[in-house]
């Protein structure tokens, strides 16, 4: 594990240590400091769940890393599948058949949309549709059910057809280990692509029907788009070679907050010469930053509003025309507002779909061999694919037998680690008068850190609140007001 | 010929004479839980699942090393050997690191199978986490020691079968490992014929084929019997 301290970032005040006794399993802590003005100085979200994945695949072989790391995120589980693969790939050093490759996209844009799926219609929507000081027992999906039946049930089989493609071609586990270093396991059979195919029409029309709703709804969002991580920051994540959306290979491209393109063709296997990786003792999360910028000012931002603003055209004709809808959100700037990773994730959805119709339709998809065959030809490889959350990064050293000897990964909920933290405190900032904490700023605060669909076990109860716990502390490091919720 | 006749679970059965205890069972159709024995090797009574309730003995006696005796009362399934049956397949599992998801093996492991025909539920014991090695040294098959149950089937096909006796046993108790040749990396084994029966002999995913991934690893176990019958037997059809 790569940990780069931050000397060079010091924090005034008093150090907050994450106490294990105390801390409240599964709330998300977030302590709030003022300064001698009384103005919400540092918000800082606490990630105290350890799980140390990257310790213990050391002493594994290569080819067990894809159903290992499949396990260490319940909701990605593909995402991590790939990179690994991919890293699997540039180790055994071979180009892998076309076919496997398709495949391996085909999954990917199944994931994606299953996931956005998910965030959108059972996250996202009660806050959405029904509102944000809207009765927190009935904000959720079984809400959005009674209110918008519709809606609420066109969703859920929208996520379905996402997790049968991944189904279709993973077999019915839940952490499929079927893409292999040098390719896939098994093809997708012909009968469940016809299967695949006939359901195309119908999540056309529920992308379609959400983008419809959003452009409505979007104008009463005002006052949070702009008090929702609204702030300038870079963004960063894959282009394919024309400029376009990229989710599986491609090279990484930074964008900062003017849409000046800052860093390009760059190859991920050399994440390390323009990632630093920081570490706070409040977080076991790790804070990647963009190396030529320090830390923390190379804050940047990944997953769907990253990938939407970063890129020149989605590749797909409906999807071109919400993406140059989406992006004059920004005013010919990138759009930096989080409250449009909503909008930046049904753009996507839209992509995917097109994209899944053209390689259903692929008569390469079928067509063999799917899986090379390779030793160990490089002790060193990454790997990466775009996440539904964003850019992911397997780093693999193995030695010449492929005994894994080093692992480290980047995990998209890490790199957007310090935009949650900045979001939270624009949040806090906008909301905090005095030294108490209002009502409205724990549903703001979780509508905030909700627009990145963070992957932390916290904020993903897909049924009612995120249980918090918010602290706010005076400048002597005095604690002024506290409020939880379960 | 003359045959013995025994009580199996309360019925009047008969067996060639000569024949163990779990070879007559499976003569009657009665299934005997097993994971040291395979067919076509010699029985060793290294693992203890096959334990049977034998009438006026005390103690508990391996199925698979007892031969049958004329008049003898034999019970294969009570709750005291379930009890017990359960209580050996805990200890297999907290004695090394078996983690059945992401094993090579999983959903073809013998060990896995009998847990879950046994009902076991969960480890009574406290999971011992050893930290053991894995040798993908040869070219074609890597040994995990963390998947090993220590069944000797390997050490066994590699001597009565192919002759060769690269596989044995080093070390005492918690501590014993199977090794390759004088304890040497598999790649640099001499012995080694790279015939791949070991291969198809483990009940786990300790032995595997190199690159296999998660649940990948399938087993023809039933080669070795066939091999063996093939030998003795003068039978070339499977
Ligand atoms: S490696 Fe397999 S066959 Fe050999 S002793 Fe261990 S479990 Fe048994
Ligand atoms: S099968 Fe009889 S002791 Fe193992």
């Amino acid at each position: 594990m790569s940990s780069e301290s931050n000397a060079g970032n010091a924090r005034p005040g008093r150090t907050v240590t994450i106490d294990p006794v105390t801390r409240l399993e599964g709330h998300a802590k977030i302590t709030l400091h003022l300064d001698n003005e009384g103005r919400v100085a540092d918000a800082r979200f606490h990630i105290t769940e350890f799980r140390g994945f990257e310790k213990f695949c050391e002493g594994r072989p290569l080819w067990e890393m894809p159903g290992i790391t499949a396990r260490i995120c319940g909701i990605c589980p593909v995402s991590h599948l790939l990179a690994s693969a991919k890293a699997g790939d540039r180790i055994l050093a071979v180009a892998i058949p076309r076919s496997a490759e398709k495949l391996r996209r085909l999954m990917n844009l199944g994931q994606i949309l299953q996931s956005h799926a998910l965030s959108f219609f059972h996250l996202s929507a009660p806050d959405l549709l029904l509102g944000m000081d809207s009765d927190p027992a009935s904000r959720n999906v079984f809400g959005l059910m009674n209110a918008e039946p519709e809606l609420a049930r066109s969703g859920i089989r929208l996520r379905q057809f996402g997790q049968e493609i991944i189904e279709a071609l993973g077999g019915n586990k839940i952490h499929p280990s079927w893409a292999v270093p040098g390719g896939v396991r098994e093809p997708l059979n012909s009968e469940a692509g016809e299967r695949l195919k006939a359901r195309l029409p119908e999540a056309l029309e529920t992308v379609n029907g959400a983008l419809d709703l959003f452009r409505k709804i979007a104008s009463r969002f005002e006052e949070e788009a702009n008090a929702l991580g609204d702030f300038p920051s870079l963004f960063m994540g894959l282009v394919a070679e024309d400029g376009s959306w990229e989710h599986y290979d491609g090279k990484i491209r930074f964008v900062d907050a003017d849409g000046t393109v800052v860093g390009d063709g760059l190859d991920p296997g050399d994440y390390r010469s323009f990632i630093g990786e920081a570490t706070e003792n409040w977080s076991y999360l790790k804070f990647p930053y963009y190396k030529p910028r320090g830390y923390p000012d190379g804050i940047y931002r990944v997953g769907p509003l990253a990938r939407l603003n970063i890129c020149e055209r989605m590749g797909t004709p409906r999807a071109d025309e919400a993406w140059a809808e989406f992006r004059k959100n920004g005013g010919g700037r990138p759009v930096s507002s989080s409250f449009h990773y909503h909008h930046a994730r049904l753009v996507e959805m839209l992509a995917a779909v097109e994209r899944i119709g053209i390689l259903l339709d692929d008569p390469e998809l079928v067509s063999e061999p799917f899986r090379a065959e390779a030793g160990i030809n490089r002790l060193t490889g990454v790997g990466v694919s775009e996440a539904p959350r964003g850019t992911l990064f397997h780093d693999y050293t193995v030695d010449r037998h492929g005994i894994l000897q080093k692992v480290n990964l980047i995990i998209a909920t890490g790199q957007n680690n310090l935009a949650m933290n900045r979001t939270v405190l624009q949040a806090a900032q906008h909301y905090i008068r005095g030294s108490t904490i209002p009502e409205g700023l724990l549903n703001r605060i979780e509508a905030g850190v909700r627009a990145f669909d963070p992957c932390l076990s916290c904020s993903t109860h897909a049924f009612g609140q995120m249980p918090m716990r918010v602290a706010l502390f005076g400048p002597e490091g005095e604690r002024l007001d506290e409020r939880t919720r379960d | 010929m003359a045959v013995n006749t025994f009580t199996l679970n309360g019925e009047l059965v008969s067996a060639s004479p000569g024949a163990t205890v779990l070879e007559a069972a499976r003569e009657n159709g009665v299934e005997i839980p097993t994971l040291c024995e395979l067919e076509g090797l010699s029985n060793i009574g290294a693992c203890r699942l096959c334990l049977v309730e034998i009438a006026g003995s005390p103690r508990l006696q391996p199925a698979c090393v007892t031969a049958t005796t004329e008049g003898m009362e034999v019970r294969t399934d009570s709750e005291r050997l379930r009890q017990y049956r359960r209580m050996i397949l805990e200890l297999l599992f907290a004695e090394r690191n078996h983690v059945c998801p992401v094993c090579v093996a999983n959903g073809h492991c013998e060990l896995q199978s009998r847990a879950i025909d046994n009902g076991m539920e969960f480890v009574r014991f406290p999971y011992q986490h050893p930290d053991l090695p894995v040798d993908i040294t040869h070219a074609r098959f890597g040994i995990d020691h963390n998947r090993c149950i220590l069944c000797t089937r390997c050490v066994r096909v590699c001597d009565e079968i192919e002759g060769a006796h690269t596989w044995d046993v080093a070390g005492r108790g918690t501590g014993s490992r199977v090794i390759t040749d004088l304890n040497q990396p598999w790649g640099d084994a001499t012995t080694c014929t790279t015939c791949g029966k070991c291969v198809e002999a483990c009940p786990t995913g300790a032995i595997f084929r190199k690159g296999s991934s998660a649940g990948e690893m399938e087993h023809q176990r039933d080669r070795i019997r066939f091999i063996a019958d093939a030998r003795s037997k003068r039978e070339w059809t499977p």
